[in-house]
């Protein structure tokens, strides 16, 4: 047997039947030598020669391959038989294609988001420098830990056991000028030495960052990403040594840095060192994040052991004030009570954050779609072989052996698998591209998203075990020893057997219960929703507060003395734009994602122990009337005032949540004094306002205080300077807010005072806060797809079971009509038959709803994830769908003409 | 035909050089002094099943009346078969031979 033969068979036949065309011939041509009349010397030749097809058929076979060859013989006369039917190949298919596509779509996600390796040469070995510091209060975020100061980067970097390379970094904007054109916007990673040896990622042109790069005072360096150097260099392959204006400083570029380079998940315009000086730090400055490579067999473990054994050495080694004397016992005593420790965790992890939870989710949710859509199918298809039952008693008796039979029901399964595999897999292409599209946020490695030979050969399993699955069940079923009995009934019984329902009602009860699960999820996402869109975020309208950033480089403002008094401009510029009712400034918006400063506050009137460290809490920069513009109620007191700016006051504003916990209400708190530590001079809280969450809609507002945006500095080393914040956002209250008109005059009016400054992000607060909603609402679309696809595949399940009940039926509900049942009485009988399998399935499906519901608790908010209103909704809606779905065909049934039923029998 | 002998038959006919099926079908039945009658309902597949275990090779040539033909050849291999063919054919002959006749054997 051999594959070249076989499909060469039918030239091979060819040239057989010439061959023995030929040995006709010659043999004819023989007898007619030996005297015989041509046409009889013919025939005797063909006598002699024997059954020419038989010989040809023999050695035809001779080149089959048996099994191969049935299998193209089944899979012709199946096609030919869907072809027959092609409502129900095209449904099936279909049903099967969204399902397929569906998963396949949600399968690439989670492969190249979760499964892939990050794109850094063996980057398993990569870990984030993430640290655990419970006793540091609002210093240590839920997502990134206690990060690394400078002085802490020293100490590991230089004295651990356990890394190749270790590196900080941190990411940073910046302005361009001098490219010609706009001053420009970009991003730009800072890094120390060690970040890009730990990625062992090296410039595609130029050189790479060396250690001299980064002492203080070196010429300063900077690496342009690939798509900067393409988008405004032209890939100039001679750009190194070029110089740029960096935030007015001129940078040197050395390199460019290979395509879609990111550290983390974060990419940048630029690539520049951080020069810090080692023998001027001190403990304090958590802000940034590390990276490192571990050795070749060391562990998470050990590096963390190693590190642990470091902080003490850290502690002893770094003054807590710049210059001061190391080894403070005071500093010492409160990091101790930090209680900093390693928790070092696979850079993957950090990357991928939390929205593993989500897409297993989702992908779990899509699982029960694609098993709902193979009950579905299962469920056409033993109709489909209910119906072909006398064709298959017919070939059993003629010899066909039960194997053969089901062997042939399960290929028609595999090739309805096949279609909606082919299908799916394009759905699912389409899909990707529709999302990567969108791109939703906080969806980390968007851009390495693509359909790999993994998700092939997912769809292809995936598509292969419904086969088995919804294929299986007709095979079984009617494949057995019993196929003769139909013979004998002639598939006419009068009434139907309850066990060949058995079957297609478990599989509807399964149905309606994976539905009614999906229904529920998503219902809960729903009322998350809901609840996210109730809760007060401490600011009003947000669809009319256009926002926007202005970062003013200390080379188009040197001295930050007049840092105020142009931002003052700026806002003056911006109230005079036809339709500003209002506008106002702050450090940071909320929701924005901008890290806060924070730091305690001391109450006057409250004697502190030595050494205390009172909690930490948020410091927001704000300007005069950036409450009014936002919306955010003054609880008591004033607001701030230009006066208070320019003179130098010193005043503060706080959060209401932090004047109740200081002085148990907001207007105690009114003429009461603050400081930041015990060395900075009085403030006096002159007003509160309401609770803002500025973290996100989830997270409870933090307490914060507010100080102004260039005011009275209250740490005593800069006292005789005032504080100025150079990077702030507007935020203008507007009717026309995101009106492209409209941010055109906003520019104007931010270039009429300082052309040189750029104008970036510019957004609408509530794009701002809605992005905060980003995971919950994506959570939220995906569940309602995957219910609705549920919800429709269940109904149609159940109406194809009540259909097909009345079909069979048709002969008794015309008997029952004629002996007078009402056709009220038989409509319900119908939709009673239809309820009960519901029944069985709500109970199913609630009971599997209550324990599922608990996985999904993380992505909840304000809801219960066994909540009564949503179970008790989503099940009504499901019961009313049901009897929609069963009352269409009783009434068909109610409709039967007994007379008309009887005479065609 | 004793079966599986027809291969072997094919295979000593073409030693004498390539032949057409009507060829070999001739010398058998004439070699056997037309004892062996060729079915040409198994002689061609035979020849084909002989071709695809590559015994023998075939090429379309000229009969000697001018006319087209499919003629085989023996292969290196084909000789080799023969060889080990024959030879099991002969041990076969003289054992069928010994039980036939054991009076022989004792002289």
């Amino acid at each position: 047997m051999n594959w070249r033969r076989f499909f060469r068979r039918d030239e091979a036949d060819a040239e057989q039947r010439q061959e023995l065309e030929s040995y006709l011939e010659i043999t004819a041509e023989e007898y007619v030598a030996r005297g015989m009349e041509p046409q009889l010397a013919r025939e005797a030749a063909m006598r002699k020669l024997g059954n020419t097809t038989r010989i040809r058929e023999e050695v035809y076979t001779m080149n089959t391959l048996e099994m191969f060859d049935t299998v193209l013989r089944h899979t012709r006369f199946t096609l030919r038989s869907l072809r027959q039917h092609p409502t129900f190949a095209a449904i099936a298919v279909l049903t099967l294609a969204v399902g397929i596509g569906a998963n396949t779509a949600v399968f690439s996600v989670v492969n190249s988001v979760l499964l892939k390796p990050l794109a850094y040469p063996d980057s398993e070995q990569l870990v984030d420098l993430h640290q655990e510091a419970p006793g540091a209060g609002s210093l240590v975020t839920a997502g990134s830990g206690l990060r690394l100061s400078k002085s802490m980067y020293f100490t590991y970097a230089e004295q651990n056991r356990s890394f190749e390379a270790m590196g900080v970094w941190s990411a940073d904007v910046g302005t361009v000028t001098g490219l010609g054109g706009a001053p420009e916007r970009i991003r730009i990673l800072a890094v120390s030495d060690g970040t890009l040896e730990a990625l062992q990622v090296k410039p595609i042109l130029g050189r790479a960052l060396s250690p001299a790069d980064q002492v203080p005072g070196a010429p300063e360096a900077a690496l342009l990403s690939y798509g900067y150097w393409q988008s405004r260099f032209g890939a100039d392959p001679a750009v190194s040594g070029r110089k740029i204006l960096v935030d007015g400083r001129p940078r040197e570029i050395i390199g460019v840095m290979p395509a879609n380079f990111r550290i983390a998940d974060l990419g940048a315009e630029l690539i520049v060192p951080l020069q810090w000086d080692p023998k001027r730090q001190m403990l304090a400055g958590f802000a940034f994040p590390g990276i490192a490579r571990l050795k070749p067999g060391a562990t998470i473990g050990q590096a963390n052991a190693d590190l642990a054994r470091l902080i003490p050495v850290w502690l002893r080694s770094w003054p807590s004030i710049i210059d001061g004397a190391s080894g403070e016992p005071q500093a010492e005593k409160v990091y101790r009570d930090w209680r900093i420790t390693p928790a070092l965790r696979p850079l993957k992890t950090t990357v991928t954050g939390n929205i593993g939870g989500v897409l297993w989710v989702v992908m779990g949710t899509l699982g029960m779609v694609m098993l709902i859509a193979c009950a579905n199918v299962a469920n056409l298809l033993l109709v489909r072989v209910e119906g072909r039952q006398q064709e298959l008693a017919v070939r059993a008796a003629l010899g066909a052996c039960s194997a053969r039979i089901a062997g042939e029901l399960l290929l028609e399964s595999a090739l309805l698998a096949a279609g909606g595999a082919a299908l799916g897999v394009g759905m699912a292409y389409a899909g990707l591209r529709l999302l990567v599209r969108i791109g939703p946020a906080n969806l980390p490695r968007l851009s390495e998203i693509s359909l790999d030979a993994r998700a092939f050969l997912f769809a292809l399993a995936v598509s292969m075990l419904s086969a088995i699955l919804f294929g299986l069940i007709p095979a079984l079923k009617y494949a057995g020893p019993k196929i003769s009995l139909t013979l004998r009934g002639g598939g006419r019984g009068a009434s139907i057997s309850r066990e060949r329902h058995r079957a297609r009602n478990l599989l509807v009860v399964m149905q309606i219960a994976l539905a009614l699960v999906l229904l529920i999820s998503s219902g809960l996402m729903i009322r998350t929703f809901q609840e996210l869109r109730h809760v007060d975020p401490g600011f009003a309208h947000a669809e009319e507060i256009e926002t926007l950033r202005i970062f003013i480089p200390p080379a188009v403002v040197p001295e930050s003395a007049r840092l105020g008094r142009v931002e003052n401009d700026i806002a003056d510029k911006l109230a005079a734009i036809p339709g500003v009712t209002s506008v106002g400034f702050a450090s940071a918006l909320p929701m924005d994602q901008t890290p806060p400063n924070w730091d305690g506050i001391l109450k006057e009137g409250q004697s502190y122990a030595a050494g205390y460290r009172p909690a930490m809490r948020t410091y927001i920069n704000v300007s005069p009337g950036f409450f009014r513009t936002e919306g955010t109620r003054l609880v008591a007191g004033r607001d701030f005032s230009w006066n208070d700016m320019y003179k130098l006051r010193p005043v503060v504003m706080v959060s209401e949540n932090l004047a109740k916990e200081l002085w148990g209400s907001a207007a105690n708190a009114i003429g009461k004094r603050v400081r930041p530590i015990d060395l900075s001079p009085w403030f006096e809280v002159i007003g509160v306002v309401e609770d803002v969450r500025s973290v996100s809609v989830q997270e409870p507002a933090p307490a914060t205080v507010y100080w102004l945006t260039t005011g009275l500095n209250p740490y005593p080393q800069a006292l005789a300077v005032p504080f100025s914040t150079r990077a702030v956002a507007y935020s203008i209250r507007n009717s026309r807010a995101g009106a492209p008109a409209f941010l055109e005059q906003v520019r104007k009016a931010v270039w009429s005072v300082n052309a040189n400054l750029p104008v970036a992000e510019m957004q609408t607060l509530q794009e701002i806060a809605r992005r905060s909603m980003a995971r919950t609402s994506f959570t939220l679309i995906m569940l309602a797809i995957a219910g609705g696809m549920a919800l429709l595949l269940g109904v149609i399940g159940i109406y194809g079971v009540i259909a097909y009940t009345v079909a069979q039926r048709r002969r008794e509900v015309g008997i029952r009509m004629a002996l007078g049942a009402q056709a009220a009485a038989v409509r319900r009988m119908f939709v009673t038959q239809g309820l009960s399998l519901c029944a069985f399935g709500v109970v199913a499906g609630l009971i599997s709803a209550a324990g599922l519901s608990q996985l999904m608790t993380s992505l909840l908010f304000g809801v219960a994830p066994i909540d009564p209103i949503t179970y008790i909704l989503t099940a009504a809606v499901l019961v009313l769908a049901v009897v929609v779905a069963c009352y269409v065909p009783a009434r068909r049934a109610a409709g039967v003409d007994p007379a008309e039923t009887l005479r065609s029998e | 035909m004793v079966q599986g002998t027809l291969d072997m038959l094919i295979l000593r006919t073409l030693v004498l050089g390539p032949a057409h099926g009507q060829t070999v079908a001739h010398a058998i039945e004439r070699g056997s002094e037309d004892v062996l009658q060729v079915e040409h309902g198994s002689l061609y597949p035979a020849l084909h099943r002989l071709q695809n275990r590559g015994w023998i090779a075939s090429f379309w040539g000229t009969s000697e009346n001018n006319r087209k033909a499919k003629y085989y050849r023996l292969t290196p291999e084909g000789k080799k078969q023969l060889a080990a063919h024959a030879s099991r054919w002969e041990q076969l002959v003289r054992a069928i031979g010994l039980i036939l006749n054991p009076a022989e054997e004792k002289k």
